[in-house]
C-alpha cells in the first residue's frame, strides 16, 4: 500500500491506485472530463493536472500516473492552477458557449469548472469549428459541436453497454465522435451516454428543452419496469414526473439504467386512469368512487369466497399485495395468483425463486450458465454486470436457448431441455469447466418456466445447481431472474393460490365470478370467462381495464410510498414523487376503503401499520436495502419429473424490451424504439423510375 | 471528412493478388493479436481499388471486408482508415496531386507550385477532381523531402525541386499517361548539390 502526501495530507491508498484517486482519498476533487473511474483511463483531455515534487518539473496527468510509495503531490500549486488555466482555454477554443440553450446547463462538468478554471474573455478570435450533429436513435440527442473528444462515450459503449459502435474518426481538428455510419446505437443501456458525456454534447432526445435542473423536485426511489430494482431518483416539476436518472447503489445497478427505465416516464402521463368507471349496460361509465365500491360490494352479495380470485400485476407494490391477500382471505378465497406468464416457481423455499449470488456477487463468479434467459432485454444492467465480470477475464460463459447477441461471447449449448440432460450426466464439455470452477453460477429465466414442463426445468436445474458444486456452504449459484418487479415480493407474501385455491389457468374460463386484477394485464384478458365480473385497479388503460366491469384508478410507481422486492429478494422501498392524478389513489388505500365498504375492514390505518404487517408475514419486509449473502447447504431440491421433460427450445420471457407493461406501453418514447430496435421498418424502396 | 456516401460500391472483396499478400501478412502476428493488421490491410484494398477501377481509395465495403477480415468491430477499421491521410476515404483522380504546402516547401515556391497545377487542371479547391477524372489536388503536410523542396508527391512517387514551369511539365506529361522519373526535377541526384559536388571533390593521398 503506497503512503503519499497529498497537499500536506498523508493518504494510504491500494497499490495500483492513480494519483487522481489519491487526491481523493486525501480529500481533494481533481477536475477532469475523461477519466471516469468505471472506464478504462484515457488520459486525453489534461484537466486533472497537478504537480508532483521530484519528478520532471511539469504537471501531470493525475488520472493516468500511478501513485507510488513517497509522492508529494501539489494540488492547487501556482503551476498547477496555471496549467489547469491553459487547458481550460484551450477546451473553450471551440467549445460553442452556448449554455443558455444547451440542455446540460447546471449539471455540465465544463460549465462548473469554467468558473473555476476559465477565463472572462477570449483570446481566440478565429472561427469556432462546427461538427455536424449525428444520429444516434431516438433516445440520444447529439450535438457534436460542444463535443470535448474526452471520449467516455466512446469507452462506455465498447466497455461496459458491448457494443463498439461509436468511434473517433479522422483527427485533430477533423475529429469526430460517432459511428461514422448514421446508425442508431443498438443498446439497452444508451442513455447512460448522456450521465457520463461531461457536456451536452450527448443529451436526452425526448426531455430536450423541457426543464432547468434547479427546477426540478428530486426524490430518490426504485426502478420498478424491471426484476432488477435500480436505484433512481425521479425528477418532477410540479404534478409531472419530468425525467428518471439513475441513482449509485454499488450492489445493484452501479450508476447505470436501463432505457426502459430511464425513458418511459412519458407514459405515465398517457392513459391514464384518473376516475373509477362502472360498466353500465354494456358501456363504463364515469362513477364516483362510492358507486364504484357500491357496484362491486352488489357483485359480491352472496358470492361464496371460492367464486372470487385476484391477480396481481408485474408492477404492484407489496403493500397493495398484502391489502388484496387479507382482503381476499377476509371473503374467504384462496383464489391467488401473481403468476401471470404462468412461470412455475416454486414458493416452498425462499432459495428457489431467488436470484441468490446477487447481482454484486456475479463478480465474484468464475463460471456462468444462462438457461432460458437473454438478460440483456430482461434485466439490462444486470446483463452489464455479466459483461464486466466477463471483461475481468476468465469467465467461460455459456446458455441454453435460442441464440442472441448478449454482448459477451457465450458458447450456445442447444435451444432446449434437453441441453440439460448432457450437463447432467457430464456428457457435455462445459460440464468438466462447472465442475472444475470454485464459484460456479447459473441463471434460470422465466422463459425457461413459463411452459408447461416448467417445474421439470426448476428441479434438474437445481440438481445441476447441486450437482456442479454450485450449492457450498460459502456460495449460492442458483439463480432465478425474474422480469417482474412484483413477482419476489408477491411470492415472499405467498400471494399464490392457498390450500383448494385456484391459480390463474383455473380462475380463467369462468372459474370465478368476480376477478379481482391489481393491475393486471400481461396474461391472455379475452380467456376470462364471459360471465365473469372484472374489477380492475391499477392506472394506465391497458388490456385489463378494457375489459373492465369497474375500474378503480390506482397509483403508478411514482407516485406511492411502496415496497418492492427485486429478483436478488432485496426490499427496497420507493418514494412518491409526485400525487396520483385526478381520483386516483394509492392502492392499499383503495383495497383498505373497500374493505370497509363490505364490513371486513382491514386492521391497518396507515403505512407504518401496513408495513407492521408486511413484517409479520415474512421478515424480509424488515429489512429494506440489504441483503445477505446467501450460502447453501441444504441440497433437496424442489420436487420435479424429469420424464417430463420435452423437447421444445426455450422462448426466452422478453421479446421486445421497450414494452413490457403498461406503462412502457403508453410511452411514445418507448414506441419509437420499439419500431426503430425491435421492428425495424425496412427503408422505402427507391422507385425504379425517379419522378 | 465524412465520405460521400452516395458514390460508395455495395461490395467489395479481396481479389486473388490481394488474398496472396493477406496471408504472409497476417502470418507476422501471435494468434489473437490480427487487429495489428489493418494498416497493411487496409493498404492492399487501397491498391486493389487502383487496380480495378483506377483510382486509389477505400470504400466503406472495403473497410468492412478489412473488419470482418481481422475480426475487429467496423468502427474500430473506420477509425484507423480516417486517421492516416493516406488513407483515401473518398474516391480520386487517376494522378492524385498530394501538394506539400508546408513552411519550407511554401519558403521554397510551394505558392506557384499549387497555382501551376490549379492551371493546368482546372481545380479550384483543396480536395477536388478535375473535371475530366485525372487529377485530384490534395494539401498535404510534410512528405519528409524538404531539403528538395517545393514538392509534389502524386500516387507513391515524389517529384521535387519543382517550380511553375517543371510542374506544368509534369502534369503534362501526367496527362499524357508517361509520368517521367520521379525524384529531383533538376536533375540533381538524391539530394546531392546542383551541378555536382562542392566538397571532398579530391580524394586525400
Ligand atoms: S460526446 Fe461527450 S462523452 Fe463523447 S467524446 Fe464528446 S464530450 Fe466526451
Ligand atoms: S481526467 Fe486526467 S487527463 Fe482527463
Ligand atoms: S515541407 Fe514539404 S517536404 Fe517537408
Amino acid at each position: 500500500m503506497p503512503k503519499l502526501t497529498v497537499d500536506g495530507i498523508e493518504v494510504e491508498v491500494p497499490p495500483g491506485s492513480n494519483v487522481l484517486q489519491a487526491c481523493e482519498a486525501a480529500g481533494f476533487e481533481i477536475p477532469r472530463f475523461c477519466y471516469h473511474e468505471r472506464l478504462s483511463v484515457a488520459g486525453n483531455c489534461r484537466m486533472c493536472l497537478v504537480e508532483i515534487e521530484k519528478a520532471p518539473p511539469k504537471p501531470f496527468a493525475s488520472c493516468a500516473y500511478p501513485a507510488a510509495e513517497g509522492m508529494v503531490v501539489h494540488t492547487d500549486s501556482a503551476m498547477v492552477r496555471n496549467a489547469r488555466r491553459g487547458v481550460m482555454e484551450f477546451l473553450l477554443i471551440n467549445h460553442p458557449l452556448d449554455c443558455p440553450i444547451c440542455d446540460q446547463g447546471g449539471e455540465c462538468d465544463l460549465q462548473d469548472q469554467a468558473m473555476g478554471y476559465g477565463m472572462d474573455h477570449s483570446r481566440y478570435a478565429e472561427n469556432k469549428r462546427a461538427v455536424k450533429d449525428k444520429n444516434l436513435g431516438p433516445l440520444v440527442k447529439t450535438v457534436m459541436t460542444r463535443c470535448i473528444h474526452c471520449t467516455r462515450c466512446i469507452r462506455f459503449a465498447t466497455e461496459i453497454a458491448g457494443v463498439p459502435e461509436l468511434g473517433a474518426t479522422a483527427r485533430g481538428e477533423n475529429m469526430e465522435v460517432g459511428t461514422y455510419v448514421e446508425k442508431a446505437l443498438s443498446s439497452e443501456l444508451s442513455g447512460n451516454l448522456i450521465d457520463i458525456c461531461p457536456v451536452g454534447a450527448l443529451t436526452s432526445k425526448p426531455y430536450a428543452f423541457t426543464a432547468r435542473p434547479w427546477e426540478l423536485r428530486k426524490t430518490d426511489s426504485i426502478d420498478v419496469l424491471d426484476a432488477v430494482g435500480a436505484a433512481i431518483r425521479i425528477d418532477a416539476r410540479g404534478a409531472e414526473v419530468l425525467r428518471i436518472l439513475p441513482r449509485v447503489n454499488e450492489d445493484v445497478n452501479e450508476e447505470w439504467l436501463g432505457d426502459k427505465s430511464r425513458f418511459a416516464v412519458d407514459g405515465l402521463k398517457r392513459r391514464r386512469l384518473d376516475r373509477p368507471w362502472v360498466k353500465r349496460d354494456g358501456r363504463l361509465a364515469a362513477a364516483s368512487w362510492a358507486e364504484a365500491f357500491a357496484a362491486i360490494a352488489a357483485r359480491l352479495a352472496g358470492l361464496a369466497g371460492e367464486r372470487i380470485g385476484a391477480v396481481a400485476g408485474d408492477l404492484a407494490d407489496a403493500e397493495s399485495l398484502i391489502a388484496l391477500k387479507d382482503l381476499m382471505a377476509a371473503l374467504g378465497s384462496a383464489n391467488l395468483d401473481c403468476r401471470q406468464d404462468g412461470a412455475r416457481l416454486d414458493a416452498s423455499r425462499r432459495d428457489f425463486y431467488t436470484f441468490n449470488t446477487g447481482i454484486a456477487g456475479i463478480e465474484e463468479a468464475d463460471a456462468l450458465l444462462i438457461i432460458g434467459s437473454n438478460p440483456r432485454r430482461e434485466a439490462p444492467v444486470l446483463n452489464a454486470r455479466i459483461r464486466k465480470r466477463w471483461n475481468g477475464g476468465h469467465f467461460p460463459i455459456a446458455a441454453i436457448g435460442p441464440e442472441a447477441d448478449l454482448t459477451y461471447p457465450v458458447s450456445w449449448l442447444g435451444e432446449g431441455p434437453q441441453a440439460l440432460v448432457g450437463l447432467q450426466d457430464g456428457s457435455h464439455d462445459f460440464a468438466a469447466i462447472l465442475r472444475a470452477a470454485k464459484r460456479p453460477m447459473l441463471i434460470l429465466g422465466q422463459g425457461a418456466l413459463a411452459r408447461p414442463d416448467g417445474q421439470a426445468v426448476l428441479a434438474a436445474c437445481w440438481r445441476l445447481a447441486a450437482g456442479l458444486g454450485m450449492l457450498t456452504e460459502d456460495w449460492h449459484g442458483f439463480n432465478v431472474l425474474h422480469t417482474a418487479a412484483a413477482r419476489v415480493g408477491a411470492l415472499d407474501l405467498g400471494f399464490l393460490p392457498g390450500p383448494g385455491g385456484k391459480g390463474l389457468a383455473q380462475m380463467l374460463d369462468g372459474g370465478v365470478d368476480l376477478l379481482w386484477l391489481l393491475g393486471a394485464d400481461e396474461f391472455d384478458i379475452s380467456r376470462i370467462g364471459a360471465e365473469t365480473f372484472v374489477v380492475y385497479q391499477g392506472h394506465h388503460g391497458d388490456a385489463g381495464a378494457a375489459r373492465a366491469d369497474v375500474i378503480l384508478p390506482g397509483a403508478a410507481y411514482t407516485e406511492k410510498s411502496g415496497t418492492w422486492v427485486n429478483t436478488e429478494g432485496r426490499a427496497q422501498r420507493g418514494f412518491a414523487a409526485t400525487q396520483p392524478p385526478g381520483e386516483a389513489r394509492e392502492d392499499w388505500r383503495i383495497l383498505r376503503a373497500f374493505s370497509d365498504v363490505v364490513g371486513r375492514t382491514l386492521p391497518y390505518g396507515d403505512l407504518a401499520a401496513v408495513r407492521s404487517r408486511l413484517e409479520a408475514a415474512h421478515p424480509v419486509f424488515g429489512r429494506t436495502g440489504v441483503l445477505p449473502r446467501f450460502a447453501c447447504t441444504d441440497h433437496s431440491g424442489p420436487p420435479g419429473d424429469p420424464a417430463v421433460l420435452s423437447e421444445a427450445p426455450f422462448v426466452p420471457a422478453v421479446a421486445n424490451y421497450y414494452q413490457t407493461d403498461p406503462i412502457s406501453r403508453a410511452s411514445a418514447t418507448m414506441a419509437d424504439c420499439a419500431a426503430t430496435f425491435v421492428h425495424p421498418v425496412p427503408a422505402a424502396p427507391v422507385p425504379a423510375a425517379a419522378e | 471528412m465524412q465520405t460521400a456516401l452516395s458514390a460508395q460500391p455495395d461490395s467489395f472483396a479481396f481479389d486473388a493478388e490481394s488474398e496472396a499478400a493477406i496471408a504472409p501478412i497476417l502470418a507476422k502476428y501471435p494468434p489473437g493479436r490480427q487487429a495489428s493488421a489493418v494498416l497493411p490491410l487496409l493498404d492492399l484494398a487501397q491498391r486493389q481499388m487502383k487496380r480495378a477501377t483506377g483510382s486509389a481509395w477505400v470504400p466503406r465495403a472495403a473497410m468492412d471486408a478489412v473488419a470482418a477480415r481481422l475480426a475487429m468491430p467496423p468502427i474500430r477499421v473506420y477509425e484507423v482508415a480516417t486517421f492516416y491521410l493516406m488513407f483515401n476515404t473518398r474516391k480520386v483522380g487517376t494522378w492524385h496531386l498530394q501538394v506539400c504546402t508546408t513552411t519550407p516547401c511554401w519558403l521554397r515556391g510551394s505558392d506557384e507550385v499549387t497555382a501551376a497545377c490549379r492551371r493546368v487542371t482546372g481545380i479550384t479547391g483543396w480536395g477536388e477532381t478535375s473535371a475530366d477524372g485525372l487529377f485530384t489536388m490534395t494539401e498535404v503536410e510534410c512528405v519528409g523531402g524538404c531539403v528538395n523542396a517545393p514538392i509534389i508527391q502524386v500516387n507513391d512517387d515524389c517529384y521535387e525541386d519543382l517550380d511553375a514551369e517543371s510542374t506544368v511539365a509534369l502534369l503534362e506529361a501526367l496527362k499524357r499517361g508517361a509520368p517521367p522519373p520521379m525524384g529531383s526535377m533538376k536533375g540533381r541526384q538524391g539530394s546531392a548539390p546542383e551541378g555536382g559536388p562542392t566538397t571532398l571533390t579530391t580524394i586525400a593521398e
